[in-house]
């Protein structure tokens, strides 16, 4: 029946290609619409957008003309920011910020000496390059570089003095000395092979203990580098002793932070996996610090170092003002970590542990290959989380007595050189962007590697 | 049988350098060795250094008259009166519990608003409230306390000037001044009608569900408890004759008399925890909220639930389950940071005992035992409760 109608059906006109496709109406789509969703969709959310939009612009017009348009930004007193001197509204005194950010980066290290700490900065740079860029060469060798070599040359170039150069010296000896050994070792092989012939040669194969040696090829060149152009500076130039008491600034920020994360990383794991073990003392111990540091506020252990510390040893190792509170942080930050790494250790399905053992590996093994790197892997946004608490937790040495970038401002509030109505508010605006900057681009990239690894993930 | 040689039958004895049980063993004894080393060579160098310093070791300093006041205080302590350091330590322990306390409440409140703002449908709101949960996470605490203690609370106008805000609330460099309540001793029938309606709406919560449960029919719960636990009172209140007054602040010519002062370290304090602690907040409510599958709504709409009972039986206490164990960390860390009051001089527990106590005694070791003890007792009991509750909260599964 259908087809026959079909069939008689007269067409006049059919249409052979698609019309263009219409634009929605303009009340789903384009800015009007927009609009009605986001801004005016109820009457309620109509009174908070127009409540919002009156705090931005009751506040940002004001902030942007104090800190801008009526800021000074030129200026070698006092007289510079006040208003009846100047003649005109004063907002932020960026003179003042200007004129006092050598001391905000170095605090009253001795100014002829301030190439060192500037040489630290660059390396320190280079390590977190090396460490964070994803596909930056050699990573190994970076690390390497961040966790041994930085540490070693901080030390030597910020204290200088006697004890340094006792340390580089050191350090020199034992990097010819590993040299030597790897150089030696390199050729018992050719040797061995040269004495008992060709044929019965299984040396190579069976992996004698001594071929863990000539793996860091790289790591003993890349030491003998560093240590010669220290040795030559510090022949040269000579390295005269800088009192950690003059030390300041974002140097000890950073200085802080970089000790935090140097020792609390490898103490971390290290607790972590104590927290995991099946030996009952070992696992005791570690919950037990732990819980204890984790259930006291930093401030206090920053007391106990202070205190206690100088006490817990004989007097004549009593540590330095600035290590205790270094010591202090470590401690604090390694059971924050620990935390973090025994998430990663329990993410790590049991197959891998079992997968493992039946290779015949020992437990070192089995974590330092298998489980370890990936564990880590997937934990980084929760350690990158971790150091930027423990960024911020920094500020809280100045209750101490040493002087961070926050003291180091602080101080500068009450000299009466800069004293102005407007110069704390400058300072701390000048703090919050700092320390906004380092947690916020640390954050972000946090995020960045969350998203990297969870595209393995996805299916 | 027999004729397997009887070496097959025991597993081959490897040394027993490689039995894992003994090695174990080795290890925790030398773990437990050096820990004990160090402990007795720190308690030995301890002992000898404060002999050759000639500090007192023990509890004895805890009767000691202390010789200092402090401005805030729960109970009373002067110099004067002859307070002891154990009383100096309830000074500063009520205090920070004080602190911590009214953070919580704030912060809690504060962050569930700036939480859900981040996720409303109004993109002024959202933003906003993005921008408010950045900036705060992003800066140290300390400098925001710095921030509303120096930059704030200390530039306002001295007492002579001061600012009259509506409702006899005064705001100087001084701090904030209130009228103070006075009660007259009928006012404790007030407070025992108050337990009295508390008991009675949780009795009549008990018996609604039951109600429920048997025959279906709903009560207005809500609504019976505010009627109960505010209305009760009330009543009692008025019956008894309002045994309630308030002692406004006078301003006088070159003070304020009278009425009640907050200090401005502890608003600077309590501001600063509070708003730092609500950006963290925010965020577990966020990722609470979001965890909650969008299908749950859609099948709690399928079943007919209108939008509010779908918030409230649905996604609420699902959205609560993930919330409940990072909030209570985070009420912790509340707690924990209160002990930045040192920087600001409010007078909490480190900044009366563990600093004013801890220079006049020089004990260092006796104090700052204790108020890490403190601070551990605080954490081991929160987690605890919390850990009850969060089983209560757990998902059943079969």
């Amino acid at each position: 029946m259908t087809d026959a109608t079909l069939e008689n059906a007269r067409y006049s006109f059919v249409r052979k290609e698609t019309l263009p496709q219409e634009a929605p109406p303009l009340s789903v789509a384009g800015p009007l619409a927009w609009i009605r969703a986001n801004l005016f969709s109820s009457p309620l959310s109509s009174i908070l957008t127009l409540l919002g939009l009156y705090l931005v612009i009751d506040t940002v017009p004001e902030m942007i003309r104090f800190y801008f348009v009526d800021a000074v930004w030129t200026g070698t007193g006092r007289d510079a920011c006040l208003a009846d001197k100047v003649g005109r509204p004063v907002g932020a005194c960026w003179a003042y910020v200007a004129d006092r950010v050598q001391y905000f980066t170095y605090g009253s290290y001795s100014v002829s000496e301030r190439w060192r700490v500037n040489i630290v900065f660059a390396m320190f740079a280079l390590g977190v390059v090396w460490l964070l860029w994803n596909r930056a060469p050699l990573k190994k060798v970076g690390v390497f570089f961040f966790f041994a070599i930085l540490p070693a040359s901080a030390f030597i170039l910020l204290l200088g003095g006697d004890r340094a150069e006792g340390l580089l010296r050191f350090l020199i000896l034992l990097t010819f000395a590993l040299a030597v050994v790897y150089l030696v070792l390199s050729f018992v092989p050719s040797l061995v092979k040269f004495w008992i012939g060709e044929g019965q040669l299984a040396v190579e194969e069976a992996m004698p203990p001594w071929q863990r040696f000539y793996r860091p090829k790289r790591l003993i060149l890349i030491a003998m580098v560093v240590f010669g152009v220290l040795a030559v500076l510090a022949e040269k130039v000579g390295l005269p002793r800088v009192d950690t008491g003059l030390w300041g600034g974002v140097m000890v920020t950073l200085l802080i932070s970089a000790v935090g994360i140097v020792f609390s990383l490898p103490l971390g794991v290290l607790l972590a996996l104590g927290r995991r073990s099946r030996l009952p003392a070992i696992q005791l111990l570690s919950v037990i610090f732990i819980e204890f540091v984790r259930g006291v506020p930093l401030i206090t252990v920053l007391f106990m170092a202070n205190t206690m510390l100088p006490l817990f040893v004989p007097q004549e190792w009593s540590p330095d003002r600035l290590l205790r509170p270094l010591i202090g942080v470590a401690v604090f930050a390694a059971a924050y970590m620990a935390e973090v790494v025994r998430g990663g250790l329990q993410a790590i399905p049991k197959g891998q542990y079992e997968g493992a053992m039946s290779l015949g590996l020992g437990y070192w093994q089995m974590m330092r290959l298998i489980i370890l790197p990936q564990a880590l892997r997937i934990v980084i946004p929760g350690i990158v989380n971790t150091f930027i608490g423990l960024f911020k937790d920094t500020t809280l040495v100045a209750i101490v007595g040493i002087f961070d970038f926050l003291r180091t401002i602080e101080a500068t509030l009450v000299d009466p050189t800069w004293a102005t109505p407007t110069t704390r508010a400058t300072g701390y605006a000048f703090a919050a962007i700092f320390y906004f900057l380092c947690c916020w681009g640390m954050s972000r990239y946090s995020v960045a590697v969350e998203k990297r690894l969870a595209a393995g993930q996805k299916r | 049988m027999a004729s397997i040689p009887s070496e097959a039958r025991e597993p081959g004895r490897a040394s027993l350098l490689y039995d894992p049980k003994i090695r174990g063993y080795f290890y925790q004894i030398a773990l437990l060795a050096i820990v004990g080393f160090l402990i007795w060579s720190a308690a030995s160098n301890a002992i000898e250094n404060l002999r050759a310093q000639k500090i007192a070791s023990g509890f004895g300093f805890w009767h000691n008259p202390a010789g200092f006041d402090v401005n805030q205080k729960l109970i009373p302590f002067s110099a004067s009166s002859g307070s002891t350091y154990g009383q100096a330590f309830l000074v500063g322990l009520l205090n920070t519990l004080l602190v911590a306390g009214l953070g919580i409440v704030i912060a809690t409140f504060l962050g569930f608003l700036v939480g859900v703002a981040r996720l409303s449908h109004n993109w002024v709101v959202a933003k906003l409230a993005t921008i408010y949960v950045e900036v705060i996470r992003n800066l140290p605490l300390l400098l925001q306390l710095f921030f509303w203690y120096n930059a704030v609370l200390k530039p306002l106008p001295d007492a002579r000037n001061s600012i009259h805000l509506p409702g006899s609330i005064y705001l100087n460099n001084r701090g904030v001044i209130l009228p103070s309540p006075q009660f007259a001793p009928a006012f404790e029938f007030v407070v025992i009608a108050f337990f009295i309606a508390v008991v009675a709406a949780i009795a009549f919560f008990i018996w609604a569900r039951g109600q429920q449960a048997k025959t279906g029919k709903q009560y207005h719960n809500g609504w019976v408890a505010l009627a109960l636990i505010v209305g009760v009172p009330l009543i009692v209140f008025l019956l008894v004759g309002r045994p309630l007054t308030f002692d406004y602040p006078q301003q006088g010519r070159f003070n304020l008399t009278g009425g009640m002062q907050i200090f401005p370290e502890f608003v600077a304090l309590l501001i600063g925890l509070s708003t730092y602690t609500a950006a963290f907040i925010a965020e577990v409510v966020r990722a609470g909220i979001l965890a909650v599958s969008k299908g749950q709504t859609e099948a709690a709409n399928a079943l007919g639930l209108r939008s509010g009972p779908t918030l409230k039986l649905v996604v609420i206490p699902q959205a609560m389950r993930v919330i409940i164990p990072p909030l209570t960390s985070q009420y912790l860390n509340l707690t924990k940071n209160s002990s930045l009051a040192v920087a600001i001089g409010y007078p909490d527990l480190v900044q009366v005992f563990t600093g004013t106590v801890l220079n006049q005694t020089g004990q260092a070791v006796e104090v700052v035992a204790i108020t890490m003890a403190v601070y551990l007792t605080i954490s081991l009991v929160t987690s605890f409760f919390m850990n009850i509750y969060n089983k209560r909260m757990a998902l059943v599964e079969r």
